[in-house]
């Protein structure tokens, strides 16, 4: 086990151009799930690369276990990587390709089969040792690349987006037994995902990433309720914070922040919507309406309400709604970064 | 075989086209095989039907073939040379190739095709510089001449050709070797190689072939009939003024054409498989 620290990361693939990575400062903790969440082309994959010695960083250091690994070669480092793309030797059986690490390695060959059958056994892949990848479906080749990724007990798990090629639902229980492997081993994992559901409900901590530049780090609850800025706050939650700007500051606030007036207790700001559209997602509606008078006339607002508390809440009626006074974030409006709380008036 | 049932006329028709192209492909051995044993009389005869013997076989040709030509030794010249090629070909075009391809940008892609260019200059016009430079090389009316300027084709040709090959390998592939704990050259010899084996295989049919049927060349540079290969000697030396020995120069095509078209058929279902697929969705 180990920690994985980069020092000023930066990559810049043409000149005059702005680079993939800029300057990314980050330590993880050992042992740790750390997510890297950002938009496609955000520079996920890229900073990933640099850490696993795939991509030669323009600048900076990274460091796993507190040495300076910048100049070795990926097999040097310790780690073990998931592809998106699985990346499985297409001409070697699955018994093979789990045991490929072992046998590039020199681990003798009594020694790769026990080791392959234990990595094979913790994903319950016994079964298909003897199949070629292209004989397999997209779950059971991630739990090939899974099982070969683990099989050289690496001290740095990275995983690539790994669950991005399966269906909904295998993606829903994929995301409980990786969450679940990782409880039982312990090893510090680097895990890129796009999807914030995935990094929400997997990551110790989560990077949230934007044109290569870190925005911030934090635990899912942090990035979620205290966002660093205007970035973070619209990334994160669907439907995406509210966002209300005013001379020289932004107000944000969750679409669950926004409910009708006669149910919110303590200080708290009024606004009164008119509901254009009502979205029904079961056991939640989305209101998507306008301000309706007051300094904010017609900006848009999104509600997110409980289908039972939103009975009479048609499309085309005004309704008064309320956001409770500690929900309301606010931001720099020229840098778009998190300021002090301040009064807000409506009217 | 798999696929939705089809109409018993469609399958038919299937059938039909199979057996044509089947019948079509052949035929070339079937006339060759039959000529080699037919008496020179019933070749000849008009009145004869040219599909069936008509006469009783014979082993006249071969006889004449083996004994009273050297095409033992230009059999035997054709295989050293072929396989000299072959390696001297997988040599130089398999990293070229390989680097090219893996070369990004346009810079990897002009050189390509910069390089399949120079296949197309045509042999009639090469041989004449060509001769020059075998000259200077002390190797004229030697075999080592053709081994050395046939890679002049070969290998444009080939490194064009596995270039295809080995751009169709996913770089995901490779990078996963090297986090496996591969060097880069041993993630090309242990992984892009096995990978590519179709490419190679048809690189190596192809300069053999070569080999086997290249004809301005072996005759330009060769003129002693124990240093020819099967492609100039068999015409030279059955063909006479305007005598032709059909019977032993169908012989001598059977002879040859028959390890090649075994080899290939060995290995037909390695041309065909689409290799890479299951490696990366
Ligand atoms: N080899 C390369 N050459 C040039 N530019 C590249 C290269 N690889 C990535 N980039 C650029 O770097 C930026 C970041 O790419 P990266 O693949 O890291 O994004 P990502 O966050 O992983 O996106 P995705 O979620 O789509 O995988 C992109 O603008 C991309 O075009
Ligand atoms: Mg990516």
């Amino acid at each position: 086990m180990a920690v994985v620290e980069t020092r000023k990361l930066t990559k810049v693939f043409k000149k005059a151009e702005e680079g993939a990575v800029n300057d990314v400062d980050l330590v993880t903790r050992d042992g740790e799930f750390l997510v890297f969440l950002g938009p496609s082309g955000s520079g996920k994959s890229t900073l990933l690369r640099m850490i696993a010695g795939l991509e030669e960083p323009t600048r900076g250091d990274v460091l796993i276990g507190g040495d300076v690994v910048t100049d070795l070669p990926p097999r040097a480092r310790g780690i073990a990587m998931v592809f998106q793309s699985y990346a499985l030797y297409p001409h070697l059986s699955v018994e093979q390709n789990i045991g490929f690490p072992l046998k590039a390695h020199g681990v003798p060959k009594p020694k790769r089969r026990e080791r392959v059958d234990w990595a094979a056994s913790l994903l319950g892949i016994q079964h298909l040792l003897a199949r070629k990848p292209r004989e397999l479906s997209g779950g059971e080749r991630q739990r090939v690349a899974l099982a070969r990724a683990l099989v050289r007990e690496p001290t740095v798990f990275l995983l690539d987006e790994p669950l991005s090629n399966l269906d909904a639902k295998l993606r829903a229980s994929a995301r409980e037994e990786l969450t679940s492997f990782h409880k039982r081993v312990r090893t510090t994992t680097i895990y890129v995902t796009h999807d914030q559901v995935e990094a929400m409900s997997m990551g110790d901590r989560i990077v949230v990433l934007n044109k290569g530049i870190v925005r911030q780090i934090g635990t899912p609850h942090e990035v979620y309720d205290e966002p660093a800025d205007t970035f973070v706050a619209t990334f994160l939650g669907s439907p995406p914070m509210n966002l209300v700007e005013d001379t020289d500051f932004i107000a944000g606030f969750r679409p669950e922040s926004v409910v009708p007036a006669e149910m919110v207790r303590g200080p708290s700001a009024p606004i009164r919507l008119r509901i254009r559209l009502v979205e029904f997602l079961g056991s939640e509606r989305i209101l998507h309406g306008v301000i309706d008078g007051g300094r904010f006339d017609g900006r848009k607002v999104v509600s997110r309400v409980a289908t039972a508390a939103s009975g009479g809440l048609g499309e085309g009626a005004a309704h008064d709604f309320a956001v409770p006074a500690s929900e309301v974030k606010f931001f720099d409006r020229a840098t778009g970064k998190r300021a002090a709380p301040r009064e807000l008036s409506w009217r | 075989m798999g696929g939705p049932r089809r109409s018993p006329l469609t399958r038919l028709g299937r059938w039909l086209i199979v057996i044509g192209f089947a019948a079509l492909l052949a035929f070339p051995f079937y006339w060759m095989a039959i000529t080699t044993f037919k008496q020179t009389s019933d070749l000849y005869n008009v009145e004869h039907d040219p599909f069936v013997f008509n006469a009783a076989p014979t082993l006249d040709h071969l006889r004449l073939l083996f004994r009273e030509t050297l095409f033992l030794r230009w059999f035997w010249n054709t295989t050293v040379a072929g396989a000299a090629v072959v390696a001297i070909t997988l040599v130089l075009a398999v990293p070229a190739a390989w680097a090219l391809a893996r070369l990004t940008g346009r810079f990897g892609q002009q050189l390509g095709i910069g390089i399949f260019l120079t296949y197309l200059v045509p042999p009639t016009l090469l041989f004449i510089p060509m001769s020059r430079v075998v000259s200077w090389l002390g190797l004229q009316d030697t075999l080592w001449a053709i081994i050395v300027t046939y890679p002049t084709f070969t290998v444009p040709f080939s490194i064009w050709l596995l270039m295809g090959f080995f751009k169709a390998i996913p770089r995901d592939l490779e990078d996963a070797a090297l986090v496996d704990g591969l060097t880069r050259f041993g993630a090309f010899v242990k992984l892009v190689i096995p990978i590519s084996v179709s490419g190679i295989l048809t690189v190596v049919i192809f300069s053999f072939t070569l080999v086997t049927q290249e004809f301005v060349y072996a005759l330009t540079f060769i003129s002693s009939a124990e240093h020819q290969t099967v492609g100039v000697g068999v015409p030279i030396y059955l063909v006479r003024g305007d005598v032709y020995y059909w019977g032993s120069l169908m012989a001598a095509c059977l002879i040859t054409s028959l390890p090649i078209a075994v080899v290939y058929n060995l290995f037909l279902d390695r041309f065909i498989a689409g290799f890479t697929v299951g490696a990366v969705k």
